[in-house]
């Protein structure tokens, strides 16, 4: 990824969604075997080994450093950068807090302007520069003790962000009824925590998952639930208005809450937002708090663009526009309720939580 | 509306809507109590029922009697502190006609009276058996309700008055009012013991009323002071009312009807709310309010109805009148002066401009000012920018933005420290307007504007209505970073204040398109978003702006165009409004009937006294929050279920800084 550190967005395109993609979009079984085997991972494995410290040749790049953890499947993307953020710390040299600030304030710039497509990322870095300052604030103690702090506060995140998880998947199993037909769109860990803790509790549910094109999440996913002996079915995202009458319930994650109480996620889920609401099913968020960000969108070209090339299998004639979003906004209206570590939400929860948050 | 009243004993009925005023109301039903007579409130108004059209009427076991409540009297102890008359009836404004601690213009926009708790306090002093908890009349909260207050029995201590009151209540006070009434009328008397007794307290109030009545006439003018302490009741009554008597109050009408019976319970848990404001339906405050105004303004003829409970003048007198008086009002300062005539004549307009002169014209008094002898600065002063508050309320009814700035102020004298000398004291006062005037309004419109600007493409056609200062400052802001986009300004009569937008958006080289408000929804099909500006949000959403927003946000909705609300954050207010009736503003009514620099459309001229054409024309209206994507303030971009929050977080823990 060295040539994308200089030029980050070549075609705009959106490298948290390739990322995704290439986490969680079908993959052939050797591949994955490679790919497992490359990167030793645990699911439970929150500590991951430490990044060697770069020595004199490199010079140290927060976002390579970001790169390195965004790669493995399971760590969420605002904890990656937390972690990236905590490397900065542990590798500055500054002697005063103020100085520490500053050099954090321009890796956080640096790394938000890499990806502006990732709400995650903006708004972990947001969290852990708020938490800086505050901690700044009270300096009571001498530099080097604050500095190890905000080091393991930043180790910290990591664990609270899986935490998170868990607490979401507690608070969702009351939702979750024997019998009950749960829709699924798009591949969250979230959501999937959910459900497997679900299935361990040994209730007795079904699943339909969306196809989830361009990216055949829902193919990865099927495969997860069938580990996990949940009965699953594929529709394609054209069977969604037509399955939904024998749903009971959505469930999606969201790469993030926005102010007004709508979520931002993989294109797809504003069109399943509004057939459930015209058909009166309950649609259930499930994020973790980090992911609140303080983005307004009026619509749904009010964000900043986020582009994925799609493959057709087939060549395209160059007269032919490709829509390549790859991600959509639901308005709040049509959302039911937010599964967060902060508890259970309505959306307009939400803006009370960030400006408590943010100022 | 009849029908739903029917349960009541009382005769008269209201009649809602737009009828002749002149028809003679509907024969009396037979009454369990007293004859109509007897009953002050009642016999005073002839055409109009007491009862409020929006009034919720009180739990049926109250009405033994014709329409009363009962009240429990509990004075507020804290209040009589403030009670001090001023001597010399003048017109100064009475120290005790406002409460400090609570926001005389809490937020009401069209009137608070000034002299909510008065009566409380009063008659705690008395020891008079409490009374009207609420009596916004500034005169004399209780005594003669020209309300129908129910003195009853001064006399007897006992602890349950029941009064006769005039029904126009707000719907949550009087149902509250009436359960807790309730209780203890039937825990301290059986209904009827008390009936009797209500009968004959009623006939000692009228003669004592009629007494009265012929005693103000030379008593006005007179210290009220003599009666103080006493606690008989001829000077209790007369003493709150000579009180009142100096006080400039226009707004001392009605509201006590409305607010007189809560009991002092019910007001310690409702402190933090503002008072309700005035209600002008009863002819009897309304007269008495006006004897003590310092304009002098008539009362419209051919009031509408439903709009009963808001003060309507006739125009064209007030302005000269004032003029005139400019040497003889010795009391009011001339900023202040200054600033109310500039509100009358109009040439002052919009929220923020109305509460930058306003709070100006306070600097100017604060600076001028010294405390007299053997007076505290704090309450001394709280008492002037009172008294000056009432006679800005009559030049004209004060706006969210306005009450909002005045508590505040009042909020920062009260919390001078007692160590400051009087210099000192000032100079902080000034320094803290300043800064007010500065965070509140200038910088939050800076933030705002850097805010609303982001939400601005190329391309974009941008839709306005009226003319809200932030409004164009974001269009001329947007304009400015080069962004390329056009402007539709939407106007509506009789104030086409949309032209002069119009005329400085055209100069600085915008693209406008100017239309009617007739045509909004013609126009909406090509437009991309719409900002509009706020005079008040409230906490539950609803957006109190210029007449004809609504109707501007409910055709955007209906074309899926997002509604942006351009709002600085002092102007939120805590309360909450369901519609456009209960609280607003009426303009002048002759405005409709002519078209400006058209001679020929003059089909009103004529009919202008008949009765049954009546004219409205209302200055404010009420947007759902349904109608509203966003609000942009200067805490940033929220939604606008959110603004309680904002109240929540910043008002009591920064009160106002």
């Amino acid at each position: 990824m060295a040539d994308t550190l200089q030029n980050p967005n070549p075609n705009n395109i959106s490298a948290y969604y390739q990322t995704r993609a290439a986490h969680h979009g079908v993959v052939t079984s050797d591949w994955l075997a490679q790919a497992q085997a490359a990167v030793g991972r645990h699911p439970d494995d929150v500590l991951p080994p430490e990044p060697e410290v770069k020595v004199a040749g490199k010079p140290f790049s927060v976002i390579h450093e970001f790169n390195n953890w965004r790669n493995q499947p399971d760590l969420a993307e605002a904890v990656a950068a937390i972690r990236a953020l905590a490397a900065v710390i542990r590798n500055s040299e500054a002697t005063t807090m103020m100085e520490l600030e500053i050099e954090l304030k321009k890796a956080s710039d640096s790394l938000k302007s890499w990806d502006t497509t990732s709400i995650s990322l903006t708004a972990g870095c947001d969290l852990f520069m708020r938490y800086v300052t505050r901690t700044s604030a009270l300096e009571y103690e001498d530099f080097n003790s604050a500095k190890s702090r905000l080091i393991e506060r930043a180790e910290k995140f990591g664990e609270i962000s899986y935490k998170a998880r868990r607490i979401i998947a507690m608070l969702s199993q009351d939702f979750i009824f024997d019998g009950c037909t749960i829709l699924v769109h798009g591949f969250s860990r979230v959501v999937l925590e959910v459900l497997k803790t679900a299935a361990q509790n040994k209730k007795l549910f079904r699943v339909f998952c969306t196809e989830g094109r361009p990216d055949r999440t829902g193919l990865r996913l099927s495969n997860e639930l069938a580990k996990l002996d949940v009965p699953v079915k594929l529709l394609i995202d054209s069977a969604v208005a037509y399955s939904m009458d024998e749903v009971d319930m959505v469930f999606v994650g969201a790469d993030g809450v926005v102010e007004s109480g709508g979520i931002i996620n993989m294109m797809g889920t504003y069109q399943i937002a509004l057939v459930a609401h015209s058909m009166d099913k309950p649609v259930y968020v499930a994020a973790e708090s980090y992911k609140f960000a303080r983005l307004y969108p009026l619509d749904q070209k009010d964000m900043a663009p986020a582009l994925r090339p799609i493959d057709f299998g087939v060549p395209i004639p160059s007269k032919v526009e490709v829509e390549t979003s790859a991600r959509d906004y639901t308005p709040p209206q049509y959302l039911t309720l937010l599964f967060t570590d902060l508890g259970v939400l309505t959306p307009s929860v939400v803006s009370d939580e960030l400006i408590q948050l943010y100022l | 509306m009849e029908a739903r009243r029917g349960w009541r004993a009382v005769p008269k009925v209201r009649q809602v809507g737009f009828f002749t005023p002149n028809e003679p109301p509907p024969p009396a039903r037979t009454q369990s109590g007293p004859p109509d007579s007897n009953s002050p409130p009642l016999s005073n108004s002839p055409a109009g029922n007491s009862l409020s059209p929006v009034m919720i009427p009180p739990p049926r076991h109250l009405s033994d009697n014709l329409a009363h409540r009962a009240t429990s009297p509990l004075p507020v102890p804290e209040t009589s502190a403030f009670r001090r008359p001023i001597p010399g009836g003048d017109r100064v404004a009475v120290v005790g006609s406002y409460n400090p601690t609570d926001s005389m213009l809490g937020a009401s926009p069209p009137l608070t009276s000034p002299s909510s708790r008065i009566g409380d306090g009063e008659f705690s002093e008395e020891s008079s058996p409490g009374w009207f908890r609420r009596s916004n009349s500034a005169k004399f909260a209780s005594s003669f309700p020209g309300g129908g207050f129910d003195l009853t029995s001064i006399k007897s201590s006992e602890t349950l008055e029941v009064e006769v009151k005039k029904p126009v209540e707000v719907p949550e006070k009087s149902g509250v009012a009436g359960a807790e009434l309730q209780t203890e009328s039937q825990s301290s008397s059986k209904p009827l013991k008390a009936k009797t007794t209500k009968a004959e307290r009623r006939a000692l109030q009228e003669s004592q009323r009629a007494a009265k009545a012929a005693a103000k006439g030379e008593a006005t003018g007179k210290p009220a002071i003599s009666s103080e302490g006493a606690a008989t009741s001829k000077p209790v009554k007369q003493q709150p009312s000579r009180k009142k008597d100096a006080l400039p109050a226009a707004t001392s009408v009605a509201a006590s009807d409305r607010k007189g019976v809560d009991r002092p319970p019910e007001k310690e848990r409702k402190k933090e709310v503002p008072p309700p404001r005035m209600q002008f339906d009863d002819k009897n405050r309304v007269e008495k309010a006006k004897k003590r105004a310092v304009v002098n303004q008539t009362e419209a003829r051919n009031r509408v109805e439903l709009f009963r409970h808001l003060p309507q003048y006739e125009r064209g007198s007030q302005l000269p009148d004032l003029e005139s008086k400019f040497f003889l009002l010795d009391p009011m300062h001339p900023a202040v002066y200054k600033v109310g005539l500039q509100y009358l004549a109009g040439d002052i307009s919009g929220g923020n401009a109305r509460c930058i002169a306003m709070l100006q014209a306070f600097q100017e008094v604060i600076k001028d000012y010294s405390t007299p002898p053997e007076k505290s600065l704090t309450r001394d002063l709280t008492a002037k920018v009172g008294s000056y508050v009432s006679f800005l309320i009559e030049c004209r009814p004060l706006s969210m933005s306005m009450g909002n700035a005045i508590r505040f102020l009042k909020n920062r004298i009260a919390k001078l420290p007692l160590s400051l000398s009087e210099s000192e004291a000032k100079e902080s006062l000034c320094s803290d307007i300043n800064r007010f005037i500065n965070e509140k309004i200038v910088l939050a419109d800076k933030v705002i504007v850097r805010h609303a600007a982001s939400k601005v493409r190329d391309g974009d056609v941008l839709l306005t209505y009226g003319s809200s200062c932030v409004v164009e400052m974001i269009l001329l802001y947007a304009h400015e970073l080069g962004k390329q986009f056009r402007v539709v300004i939407v106007d509506s009569r009789p104030k086409l204040e949309g032209q002069a937008l119009l005329r400085r958006l055209v100069a600085k080289g915008l693209n406008c398109t100017y239309t009617h408000i007739n045509a909004v929804s013609y126009i909406m099909h090509e437009v991309t978003r719409v900002f509009l500006g706020a005079s008040s949000v409230l906490s539950n959403g609803t957006v109190y702006s210029r007449v004809g927003t609504a109707c501007v946000a409910m055709v955007a909705h209906a074309f899926r165009v997002p509604v942006l609300i351009c709002c600085e954050a002092y102007k939120f207010h805590e309360r909450v409004q369901l519609d456009s009736i209960c609280s607003n503003e009426l303009g002048d009514p002759d405005a409709i009937a002519k078209a400006s620099g058209r001679m020929d459309v003059n089909y009103v001229d004529n009919l202008a006294n008949k009765e049954n054409l009546q004219l409205l024309n209302l200055m404010y209206d009420a947007t759902p929050l349904e109608y509203i994507s966003m609000i942009v303030t200067d805490y940033g971009m929220i939604p606008p279920t959110s603004v309680p929050v904002i109240v929540r977080e910043y008002r009591r823990e920064h009160l106002w800084i």
